[in-house]
């Protein structure tokens, strides 16, 4: 079954099977054997077995080579379809248990169709089907739970291990049971704190997930529970919240809190708000702290659409209300403040009128003055979230929030005070945006009017800003992670700077001027940072002054200054100035060939401070190439050979494992070979070879440390990295190309051998190289197929690690373009495990879009002989297609990815039909036309496609009149696509939208008029 | 302390040089597989069939099939036929071909026009009316930087830099380097322009295929846009132009007729709309003449004066039998064998006949020519014989031509769209 990984509202149909997501397992053992159906266990409640005919195999993928397929209800363990092949009928020894399988026949083509949703209709009527109920009943064990889950955090490894295991079996065995155990555990004031607790996190971590797909599962799996299991679970907890002890009741908290989200959107639970609200007015601290923290977590877990607005206006009073100064109990106004903070989503209503919106910002600026920190920092967490979720409704408290921002900066702990700069962060970041829509245009209607309170505040703002610079850390460079007044205070500063534009300059230079000279470094390191932060928004015209006359200085100081902060702070600001100032798109840049030389020299010699220095160094230089991509001669060519020469004596320093300073050198290196030039290629040639010793050498390593190890993987991934770069660069020219040849069967040896270090990075670094390599070297690269092939296998197989799955597939490609029917003979491998990908629900959603794009490539390079996957990959990107289209899209993010499963499944449409172009098989698509257009029209009707979609869309339509000719003008006639759509995108502004509306256009007046 | 989740320090860079390698590839595999993609899309839809009857000593690019021909020299007299299918070359190929190879192949790639000898039906509804700019036919094919002419007979007749896609060596010309595209042009000399009668293929997207109709729009919309109809410069030797294009209605018929044009007209073009670019003689395409709009009206001979009689260029067969260009052709009569041995023709050659009005018979709407008076071999340059359409198109002008008022007789008059034929209401 195809897996994609959209929500499963997909699979609410009519039918209850059809709403249950089947994972499909397969094997070969001799499932007619009465101990076949024990293997599953007493326990396991075999919903029916099906014998299937050939023609289901579609959908499940390429399974000819299994007996039997069990499909398994991810929800209940305990329901399991079993399938079987019908080779099996022919087995002797199998004979007595096939009868009596075939004693219980039934509805089986209804029943198909409920489980499998993809099956095709074409599936053989006449075949037999034969299927069986076999039921059980559930196993109930009684087990002390209270002591397994004690031992399951017990410091002894193997009673914890076996604990675990307990936990695991019991759950797969009696999942109603076992929750409300847990349940039961956490409602309990006798038992001990710890068992209560863990058996919260367990409850809670049966209800949601991290990853999408498996939260999805956990969803569907406690709709799917009996209800009265499930009411005596949300009893227990509710009655938990009441608890003395507090730990019991915050775990509890968040429980009710998952399954709001889950029931709260389908309509049930709705009694829950109310029951809560009604603790309120309880006067037991603790229930009221509890409810409030309750009501937090609920609006955290649920969108606003759920929650009517009585029941808003409800918890926003309760939730005000708890925050207000005359409630006396401390922990209750955290409590509701951190509710206000999850709640503020719910109060769109409440903030469009005037009254209500005074009352709430009025309360919230009071808690920023609370004497307790807690309820300071939570309020001014409050005051973030407002900047952002209602920037346009600030304008009347905005003088207030300074003065109180400015306060908390200057005076308050440092927890509260970033918060205070966080929330002028926020404005800069929702007013750069609004700016970014308007574009220039100041007419333009946009939907949130920008209200320049950052332009307002500047002569206020700024200085206040610029104070927190001098607030550093003595170690602040050296850690990673380091996030402080100062750098908080550097960070803002420079969005500021990004809002307003030439407005800071004359703000912050007197700070500079005035401090960049003193003897204290941290006044010198504040004025450099300064000058580094306003570096992106003001003008060019007005920063190409100020920049030439502080060039010099910085080159001076990068040089020569004691201190390491104030270098790393320069070379850090010469990065940008490089970034931001420099560079073909400018008129004038801050560098000529002249300073060029000097600013080289100071570089390169910074390469040798100390690492984060040097590491800061190493970031200048990659902008100083950089700036250099586009044009032909480059200032650096005459210093070509030096510059390689010193960032390969970085990456060979000692210390080059501190501040990330080997990988800013080997970072650099490859921007320096990508913007080399014509003349300085065979340096670049000459490189190859050395970065070739270099892998070659951490392959020769023997018996390290795990530590050493994990040293040796990173230093192969930026190796790899590296020949990845350089193999693209010689590659792209035809006169490079030859030089670099001569070294193919040797990168590829290092390749192959690469590859059997287990480490997902390297992977995926060697397997993007190889690509490139593919490409460089065309139908050539069949020589290594050989040798290669196990180990793309092995990448497409690769789940856990899915980026370099998805590079895997990206892979293919190349190999496609490069070997075209070459890459016949391997063809059988890798679609049947391109196809079992897109079955399986193991693999991250991403990597699907382009394994149907892949699939397009293979048809292209294999043309014709595309004809025997037709059968399965075509149900597949039909089901795909229906799934896609009618995606619903809940979040942009949603959006996206249908749009990019769209695009992968017309990509593989476009490179089927192009394949089968002019050869007599050509018929052999006729009967899947209809569904093509019929999803062209869909998606035409849906109006939610973005430009890339359109553009293979239009193009997938003239591909259908190219390839099918006259036989696609009956249908074309019938589809909106070939008439409005068309229409559409041939007046599209997209050039490439529009260039292939007129190859369209022109294959379809080709097809008509024949 | 960690930055909030949203919050990332200034002085951290903010991408990361493998993500950068990540999107980079992904960019490179995007771009190449829109490339093969597009590839595919212009592969074989350009192809064009050499004709069965060209000499067997082309130059192919294909060296494949000369080594197999030249491994088995007993299999040569089979190589025609054998290799026919894949001698199938596309324009850029056969843009590599020299010298006569050359000229045989582009002199089938025209679409010649038949003359209008009776009028067809739905003329009004199915056709378009033009008037045809006097001068030389000529194909005319823009790729690796220039721009060729060649006449009707395949021979070059002007080689130029142009604003045709791909047609002149600048450096901002738009699209891939390997594009071409090939228009159907009539060159004329008094202002230096080729008038485009039709497209054929147009930034490698081949139009073969397409009806007329769509041809035609494409023509319109794409010409202008390439700068191929501005005034020359230093990278556009002559100026292109489009020729306005009429519905065969009694205003279009007029207008192609009657009104005058920048160029000086020679006779009035039918084209059906529904057709296909065919190479070779079509009745699909129609051209017709009379004295008011074509200073060729009647024949010429090589002097420039009108022959008292009637002349026909005719080809010889293998048999003697004197036939037309047409396919199949027609036999207007044959050589005796003797006559053939003494004068040295050989198949193929094209000659020139004198006819007496007096033998030449219509039967069943049929021409038949009676008696044939060799005068010679024909010019050169020529590269075929005339058709019969033309042969019966100068009989009929010498004796009765058809007249424009005749094809005008044959379109309704045309009615308004908004006819006033009113429903009344009754009882009102």
């Amino acid at each position: 079954m195809l897996r994609l990984g959209f929500p499963t509202r997909n699979y609410a149909a009519a039918s209850p099977l059809r709403r249950l997501p089947f994972r499909v397992r397969t094997g070969g053992a001799d499932p007619f054997q009465k101990r076949t159906f024990r293997l599953f266990g007493p326990k396991v409640d075999i919903l029916a077995v099906y014998l299937v005919t050939g023609a289901i195999c579609h959908s499940f993928v390429c399974l000819r080579e299994f007996e039997y397929v069990i499909v398994e209800n991810e929800y209940n363990k305990n329901h399991k379809l079993l399938f079987f092949l019908p080779g099996l009928l022919h087995q002797d020894e199998s004979s007595s248990n096939i009868d009596h399988i075939l004693s219980y026949k039934s509805n089986s083509n209804q029943i198909l169709d409920d489980v499998a949703g993809s099956v095709p209709t074409n599936l053989s009527k006449s075949r037999p089907l034969y299927c069986m109920h076999y039921s059980m009943h559930p196993f109930l064990g009684s087990m002390e739970i209270t002591q397994i889950l004690l031992n399951a955090q017990a410091v002894d490894g193997t009673v914890r291990k076996h604990a675990e295991e307990s936990l695991k079996q019991f759950q797969e065995q009696n999942l109603p049971a076992f929750l409300l155990s847990l349940s039961n555990e956490l409602a309990n004031n006798e038992k001990p704190v710890d068992s209560r607790k863990l058996a919260g996190l367990i409850l809670k971590n049966a209800l949601d997930a991290k990853e999408q797909l498996r939260k999805a599962e956990l969803v569907q799996r406690w709709l799917s529970l009996d209800v009265s299991v499930k009411s005596q679970i949300k009893s227990c907890l509710l009655q938990t919240i009441s608890s003395p002890v507090p730990d019991a009741r915050s775990t509890a908290s968040q429980v009710i809190a998952k399954i709001a989200g889950i029931e709260l959107p389908q309509k049930q639970w709705t009694e829950l708000i109310a029951s809560l609200l009604s603790n309120i007015h309880q006067l037991q601290p603790h229930v009221k702290q509890a409810t409030l923290e309750t009501l937090g977590y609920i609006c955290e877990e649920v969108s606003p659409q759920v929650v009517d607005q009585d029941q808003v206006n409800k918890i926003l009073t309760a939730v005000v209300q708890g925050m207000n100064a005359s409630e006396g109990n401390t922990d209750v106004r955290v409590a509701a403040t951190r509710a206000l903070y999850n709640a503020l989503g719910f109060a769109q209503a409440n903030f469009s009128n005037d009254m209500e919106r005074d009352y709430i910002m009025r309360v919230v600026c009071e808690a920023t003055l609370s004497p307790d920190e807690k309820i300071r920092q939570a309020a001014f967490e409050c005051l973030v979230a407002i900047s952002s979720t209602y920037y346009d409704k600030l304008a009347s408290y905005m003088q207030d929030i300074f003065n109180i921002t400015a306060k908390a900066v200057r005076e308050d702990e440092e927890p509260v005070a970033l918060q205070a700069i966080e929330f002028w962060s926020s404005i800069c970041d929702e007013e750069i945006d609004i700016l970014d829509e308007y574009g220039g245009d100041f007419t333009a209607d946009s939907d949130v009017p920008c209200y320049y309170f950052i332009k307002q505040a500047l002569p206020a703002l700024v200085p206040m800003l610029l104070e927190t610079l001098l607030k550093q850390e003595e170690d602040q460079d050296q850690d990673e992670g380091a996030w402080n007044l100062a750098m908080a205070g550097g960070t803002c500063l420079g969005l500021v700077a990004r809002t307003v534009g030439d407005d800071i300059v004359p703000l912050v230079m007197p700070f500079i001027q005035e401090n960049i000279t003193k003897p204290d470094w941290r006044q010198r390191e504040a004025a450099t940072y300064a000058f580094g932060s306003i570096l992106e928004g003001p003008s060019p015209d007005k920063l190409i002054p100020v920049v030439n006359v502080a060039l010099n200085f910085m080159l001076t100081a990068l040089m020569k200054d004691p201190n390491n902060h104030v270098k790393d702070t320069t070379a850090w600001t010469l990065g940008r100035i490089f970034e931001f100032l420099h560079g073909s798109t400018l008129e004038t840049s801050v560098i000529t060939n002249e300073n060029c030389q000097q600013i080289l020299t100071v570089l390169l010699q910074s390469m040798k401070d100390v690492p984060n220095v040097a590491e800061k160094a190493c970031g200048a230089l990659y902008f100083l190439a950089q700036g250099y991509e586009d044009s032909s001669g480059s200032p650096l060519s005459p210093f070509f050979q030096e510059i390689i020469q010193s960032l390969l004596n970085v990456t060979h320093r000692d210390d080059a494992g501190e501040s990330r300073l080997r990988t800013a050198a080997y970072e650099s290196l490859n921007e320096v070979v990508r913007t080399s030039t014509d003349e300085t290629a065979p340096i670049v040639t000459q490189l190859l070879p050395v970065i070739m010793m270099e892998l070659h050498k951490t392959l020769e390593a023997q018996k390290l440390s795990s530590d050493e190890r994990e040293k040796q993987n990173e230093l192969q991934g930026l190796l790899c990295g590296c020949l990845q770069v350089i193999i693209q660069k010689l590659g792209a020219s035809e006169t490079t190309k030859y030089g670099f040849m001569q070294y193919a069967d040797q990168i590829m040896e290092l390749f192959l051998r690469v590859f059997a270090c287990r480490n997902a990075t390297v992977h995926e670094e060697a397997m993007l190289a190889i690509g490139a390599l593919a490409y460089a070297v065309g139908g050539n690269f069949i020589k290594y197929m050989q040798g290669f092939y196990p180990y793309l296998e092995m990448g497409l197989q690769n789940f856990q690690e899915y980026q370099v799955c998805a590079i895997t597939v990206g892979v293919v490609g190349d190999l496609c373009r490069a070997l075209e029917d070459k890459i016949l003979p391997i063809c059988d491998g890798i679609m049947t495990q391109l196809l079992k990908n897109l079955s399986s629900n193991q693999l991250h959603r991403s990597v699907k879009p382009p394994i149907f794009s892949c699939l397009g490539d293979i048809a292209l390079a294999i043309g014709e002989n595309f004809e025997k996957y037709l059968i399965y990959a075509m149900p597949m990107l039909q089901s795909a297609a229906e799934l896609s289209s009618h995606a619903v899209a809940t979040d942009d993010e949603m959006l996206e990815y249908a749009n990019q499963l769209r695009n992968g499944i017309l990509e593989a449409y476009s490179g089927i039909l192009q394949g089968f172009k002019n050869c007599p098989k050509t018929q052999l698509l006729m009967p899947y036309a209809p569904h093509i257009l019929q999803f062209l029209d869909t998606l035409y009707n849906e109006k939610d496609m973005d430009d890339a979609v359109m553009k293979t869309a239009v193009g997938v339509l003239g591909d259908l009149a190219d390839t099918l000719g006259s036989h696609a003008s009956t249908w074309m006639n019938q589809s909106v696509a070939s008439k409005e759509f068309l229409e559409e995108c041939l007046s599209s502004d997209d050039p490439s939208i529009k260039e292939s509306a007129e190859w369209a256009k022109m294959a379809i007046s080709r097809a008509v008029s024949v | 302390m960690p930055p909030p989740e949203v919050r990332r320090s200034i002085k951290r860079s903010a991408v990361s040089d493998q993500q950068r390698r990540r999107e980079l590839a992904l960019l490179r595999q995007t771009q190449q597989r829109s490339d093969s993609q597009n590839r595919a899309r212009r592969l074989a839809s350009s192809v064009f069939t050499l004709s069965s009857s060209s000499s067997s000593d082309l130059i192919l690019p294909d060296k494949d099939i000369l080594t197999r021909a030249a491994d088995s020299e007993e299999h040569e007299a089979h190589l025609d036929e054998s290799v026919a299918p894949a001698r199938e070359l596309n324009v850029v190929q056969a843009s590599k071909l020299k010298g006569r190879e050359a000229r045989q192949w582009f002199a089938r790639q025209l679409m010649l026009p038949e003359w209008m000898i009776d009028i067809p039906p739905k003329l009004d509804r199915d056709w378009y009316v033009f008037a045809r700019p006097a001068g030389n036919r000529c194909f005319v094919v823009s790729s690796n930087g220039t721009t060729i002419s060649r006449l009707r007979n395949g021979s070059v007749l002007h080689h130029f830099p142009s604003s045709l896609p791909n047609g002149s060596r600048t450096r901002d010309s738009s699209g891939p380097a390997s594009s071409y595209c090939v228009l159907d042009c009539i060159f004329h000399e008094p202002d230096q322009t080729y008038y485009v009668i039709d497209m054929v293929c147009w930034r490698d997207y081949s139009l073969y295929d397409c009806t007329a109709e769509f041809r035609f729009f494409w023509l319109n919309s794409k010409l202008a846009e390439s700068g191929a109809c501005n005034s020359p410069s230093t990278y556009h030797r002559y100026r292109f132009s489009v020729v306005p294009i009429y519905d065969c209605n009694q205003a279009g018929l007029h207008a192609a007729y009657s009104t005058s044009m920048p160029y000086t007209k020679d006779g009035v073009l039918f084209f059906n709309k529904h057709a296909h670019y065919q190479t070779g003689n079509t009745p699909l395409a129609l051209v017709w003449k009379d004295n008011y709009c074509s200073q060729y009206f009647l024949d010429t001979d090589s002097q420039g004066l009108v022959p008292t009689q009637q002349q026909v260029v005719l080809e010889m067969q293998e048999d003697g039998k004197l036939t037309t260009s047409d396919d199949p052709p027609v036999v207007f009569g044959s050589l005796e064998v003797d006559f053939i041995q003494k004068s040295e023709f050989r198949a193929g050659n094209l000659l020139r006949f004198a006819i007496k009005d007096e033998s030449v018979r219509v039967v069943d709407g049929k021409l038949e020519l009676g008696d044939l008076q060799f005068i010679s071999k024909s010019n050169r340059a020529r590269a075929f014989a005339d058709s019969y359409s033309k042969v019966f198109f100068q009989y009929a002008a010498r004796h009765s031509p058809l007249k424009i008022e005749d094809i005008a007789a044959s379109i309704l008059p045309n009615l308004p769209d908004d006819s006033p034929i009113v429903d009344v209401e009754m009882g009102s």
